[in-house]
Order: structure tokens, then sequence, then C-alpha cells
């Protein structure tokens, strides 16, 4: 059965989230094999330069919801354009990437048009014309597969950084502005601020190499040390709930059952002895190393390559030959 | 002011998980109250502790052995249950569970939904969302961090990428809660005692009125796998002098990231 797919493309700090051209990448895929079209929807305010964006990556129309009453988020107002949209457009898959607001926005939508979802899908197949949805369970301590039954419109949350953004397609897309008409007093939940912390910080969920610390740093100064490691890789610093409970840093950084689930290309484990719960957060990393003194430790199990050793003489030691090999 | 909190009962984070006939193999199993509900259960006890008049209720989709899970709310000191206990309810999706506990919740009328951002067995995080929609009410999920203002007025803080979100909002609203919010007490001795008093209303499919065809699922599970299996790579040990440009060898040659 042919697919009319709509893809939620999110818009932060005036750029559109990676995890959306990812998803229209997946859309483009399964209209090749069951037909049908790609489509993305923006929601904000001045988003009209963006819209080429999306034709590249795949998307053959662009609605744009552009107006100031949408400049702040808020999933109750952008959940009925969006499920406007669905409805005049006969719309049977809204994708939106599972990013912070994804998963606060998609289940929304559902409720709104009454229909089922399927959260944090991390693999789309085509079985007989079938589509199946795989979402990890038990904190992706098994993998179930996911089919929609009837014929009506599914929600599917995609997670970042498992698809791909389509090699450049140098289309264009029909570009439809919608008329929005929502009142300010109508919308009942809104962002009202946005915090940054002092030192601009990527995400651990939208790093490509992580370097995690657990109660084997000791104390929350040495986790500068993997900071400036993680610095080299352009990744981002993630830590074992012992360490973040310990108070050595933020929840934020916190990879686990209880944290974050994160697939970098590379997963660097400092310290972290690897319980059930924190491999729930990284176990399907790319490419795992693990240093660790306890050579028992549970994570050698699951690393590519370990290093039992002190990491206070391991890690200085990586820096100085990264730093050589950087000359 | 009335809070009703949505709280499951849910496999143990320490279980292990096999696949037997292509489904999730239970029969060890050992259960606890959702972590991500005990946050919940906690933010209604503090707002009560705080503010002096209110009643939590708790409510619960699940049969007989779900009743331990309910007393763990009710001996934390939520004040009455309703167990929503229907073999339909299980069989449904969560669309499904969105809407009984909705129409459970409709019944009463309650100033404050509190729920956990997801129930780590099946990982939706859709419930307290829909309940939210259906019931036309604001929500914030995953919070972290909740600001009462004046007449039902507040701001709630949710991690974003390379951020926090603060919301605003007004009761009657939807919150989901996440790691952060607060520590979640253990009960007390008393508290465990003084649960065995407290009433646990059950509620059917009919009671909600809801009928088979209103709960029938839109997504099924066409199978069960466990993940692939990671092999052990190689382990060094030994001088930083050795073991150091082994990593390096790894990282260039193999992983191809240097």
């Amino acid at each position: 059965m042919s697919k009319n797919i709509l893809v939620f493309a999110e818009v932060r700090n005036g750029e559109i989230k990676k995890a959306a051209l990812e998803a229209i990448g997946a859309a483009s895929n399964i209209v090749d094999e069951v037909g049908g079209q790609v489509s993305a929807v923006m929601v904000g305010s001045d988003l009209s330069n963006l819209a080429d964006l999306l034709a590249n990556s795949g998307a053959g129309k662009v609605f744009l919801a552009d107006n100031p009453v949408l400049s702040a988020y808020s999933p109750d107002a952008y959940a009925k354009v969006i499920a406007d949209t669905v409805a005049d457009n006969d719309m049977n898959l809204v994708m939106v990437p599972f990013t912070a607001m994804g998963k606060d926005l998609g289940p929304r939508i559902a409720a709104k048009l009454d229909v089922g979802m399927v959260s944090d899908c991390t693999g789309i197949r085509v079985t007989d014309g079938e589509v199946n949805f795989q979402h990890p369970i038990y904190a992706g301590k098994a993998i179930s597969w996911f089919r929609q039954n009837g014929d009506g419109c599914l929600i599917l949350g995609t997670r970042p950084n498992v698809f791909s953004v389509m090699e450049e397609t140098g289309k264009t897309a029909e570009i439809v502005n919608l008329d929005i008409d929502i009142a300010e007093e109508s919308v009942l939940a809104k962002v009202v601020d946005l915090i940054k912390p002092e030192h601009e910080e990527l995400d651990v969920t939208e790093a490509s190499v992580v370097v995690s610390g657990g109660r084997g740093m000791k104390g929350p100064e040495n986790f500068a040390m993997l900071e400036e490691l993680a610095e080299i890789f352009n990744g981002a610093v993630g830590a074992s709930r012992a360490a973040v409970d310990a108070g050595w840093i933020p929840q934020s950084h916190q990879v686990g059952q209880t944290g974050k689930v994160v697939i970098p290309d590379l997963y660097l484990a400092c310290g972290i002895s690897g319980a059930i719960q924190h491999q729930a957060g990284m176990r399907s990393s790319k490419y795992i190393v693990a240093i660790n003194k306890d050579p028992d430790a549970p994570i050698f199990k699951l690393a590519d390559f370990g290093i039992v050793g002190d990491l206070f003489e391991v890690i200085p030691k990586f820096k100085e030959e990264l730093e050589k090999l950087s000359e | 002011m009335k809070i009703a909190v949505c709280a499951k009962q849910v496999p143990d984070t320490e279980v292990k998980v096999q696949v037997k006939n292509g489904a999730i193999d239970d029969e060890e199993f050992t259960y606890i109250v959702n972590p991500y509900d005990e946050y919940a259960v906690e933010e209604a006890l503090r707002i009560k502790e705080s503010g002096g008049d209110a009643e939590i209720v708790v409510f619960t989709i699940g049969g007989d052995r779900a009743k331990e899970a309910v007393r763990s709310c009710l001996a934390m000191g939520a004040d009455r249950a309703v167990l929503l206990n229907d073999p339909l309810f299980l069989e449904t999706d969560g669309r499904g569970r969105g809407m009984i506990l909705a129409k459970a919740i409709e019944k009463e009328g309650f100033d404050l939904i509190l729920c956990g951002k997801q129930a780590i067995d099946v990982d939706e995080a859709q419930t307290g969302i829909r309940i939210a929609e259906i019931l036309g009410l604001p929500h914030v999920s995953s919070v972290n961090k909740i600001e009462w203002g004046e007449d039902g007025t507040f701001r709630a803080n949710r991690d974003i990428e390379g951020g926090t979100e603060v919301v605003e909002a007004k009761l009657p609203a939807v919150l989901t809660a996440t790691k952060g919010l607060n520590e979640p007490r253990y009960a007390s001795l008393r508290g465990i005692m003084m649960s065995k008093k407290k009433p646990i209303a059950e509620m059917d499919a009919e009671a909600l009125g809801l009928t088979a065809d209103d709960l029938k699922p839109y997504v099924s599970v066409v199978g069960v796998e466990l993940p692939p299996e990671r092999k052990a790579g190689k382990t060094v040990s030994g001088d930083v002098e050795e073991t150091v440009p082994q990593l390096i060898d790894f990282l260039k040659n193999e992983a191809k990231i240097l």
C-alpha cells in the first residue's frame, strides 16, 4: 500500500535538525519500495529560506506553517497545525524525528488524530508490501517489530543517528504556505525561556564520538581530562549513573537505562564497569573502547578494544599520542 | 487539590531478557513500580506536603499481580487507588492505554495529572501526553523541575539538546516526570502498614464505557528478537607505552576513526 508521508522538519536555532533530514531519507526509501510521496512540514516563524534544504534531501512538497504565534514551541499548537495538514492532505504516515521536541510532540499528534504510534524507531523493512517498524524494548535488551493494523494514519518517531540523509538530489519542492488560524490565547503550553549552559556543549545523542566517565574517574575535577579528549574528537562527554548520582557531572550527560541512549561511531568508556543498565544506553555504538583497572569489569565483554590499566595514566598518554598524530 | 498519578507495574531493570517462541519469556520476572512513575508519585507527595489539602489517587492498568505495585505507591503516601483491570486492557496499544486512563481520570476530575515519562518495558513514552490531548489539557513532558506560580500557573523545565527549555502553562495539566525531578522516598514501616487499609477500587472496560472495538490495537507486534550479540574484541594490559599505541592502531586501522 503506497505511503503518503509527512515528515516533521524540526527547526532549532534557525537550522533544520539533521535528524529530520534523516527521516526524509528513510521516508524516501519507503516510497521507493511501496510508492507514494514524501512531504515535509516546518512550523515556526521566518522559515522560507530553509525549504530548499528539505527539497534537496528528498521532500517533494514543503508545507510552511510560518506565523508569529508559532515562533515559540508549543506541543498543542504545533500538533494542531500538523494534524490539520495530515487530514487536509490524506497523509497516512507522519514521521517525527525522536528528538527532545519530537518525543514531546509525536504522541500529541497521534492523540489529536486518534491514531496509532510507534516510538523510537530504529529500523524499517518492507516485507510483501507491508511496512514493519523496529523498536527497541526493555531499554534495548530486546527488539520488537511492529506493523500497523488497518489503513489509517500512523505516527512514527524516528531515532536520530540511525537513518541516512540522502545525497543531494538537486530537486526543488512545491512550497505550500499554510493558513494559520490559531489564537494566542488558545495555546495551552508554550516555551517561555531557553537556558543554555555556560559552555556550548554537544549533546551525547548528537555526537559521533562520546568520551564517557564512571566511578573510576574518582571526582568531578577529573572530567576535565575527558572534556579535552572529547574536544580532540569533536565529540561529547558522557557519564555513567554512578558519576551523575555522585554529583560529578549533570544528569544531561548520563548514558544508560535512566539516562540517554547513544549510538556514536565511537564510545570510549573510562572507569565504567559496564552494568546492564549502562550497557542499555551504549551497546549499539559502532565501536566501543573501554579503559578500566578491573580486568573482570563487564564492559570488557562488550568492548571491541579494551585496556586494563589506570585511566589516569592511559588517558594522558592517549592524548599525547593523538596530539603527535595531528602534527 | 486533586492529583492523579498514573503508575505502571513493570519488570525489574535487573531481569535477564530472553525471547521464547517469538515473545519475551517472563517466567522468571520480578516486578517493580516503573521508576519514572515513582518520580511522579513523589512529586505528588511533595505538593501535598507543601500545600496542605490534597488528595492523591493512583491509577494503574493491570491485573491482580499489579496490586503489589499499587500498594507500593499507597505505602509511599498516596491516598487511594483505582486498578483498571480487564483482559481487554492488556491487549491494547499505546492509543488504547491513553484512552483507558483518560476515561478513568475524567470520571472524577483532577487539577493535576502526573505520569512517568515512559515505561521501561515498552519504552513508548506516549501515555501521559495522549491523556493530555484526550482531556484537552496542556502537557509538559520529561520534566525535571517545577516552579509553581499564582492561580495554578507553573513553569516546568525539560532538557533539550544543548540546553533546558522552560515551558509555561496553567492547571489543570499533565506533567510527565524524568530523573532529576526529585528523589523518591522509601516507604516507611508505618506507610506500609497504613497502605493495607487504603482502598483500591477496580474498574473494567464496561465501567469505563469502552468496548472491544474501542480498544482494538492500531499497531501490533509481529516479532520480537534479541539484539545482535556483541562479541568482545581484544583486551590488552601492561605498560601504557605498549597499550596506548595498540589503541591508536585499532582506531586507525579497524575503526578507521583516526
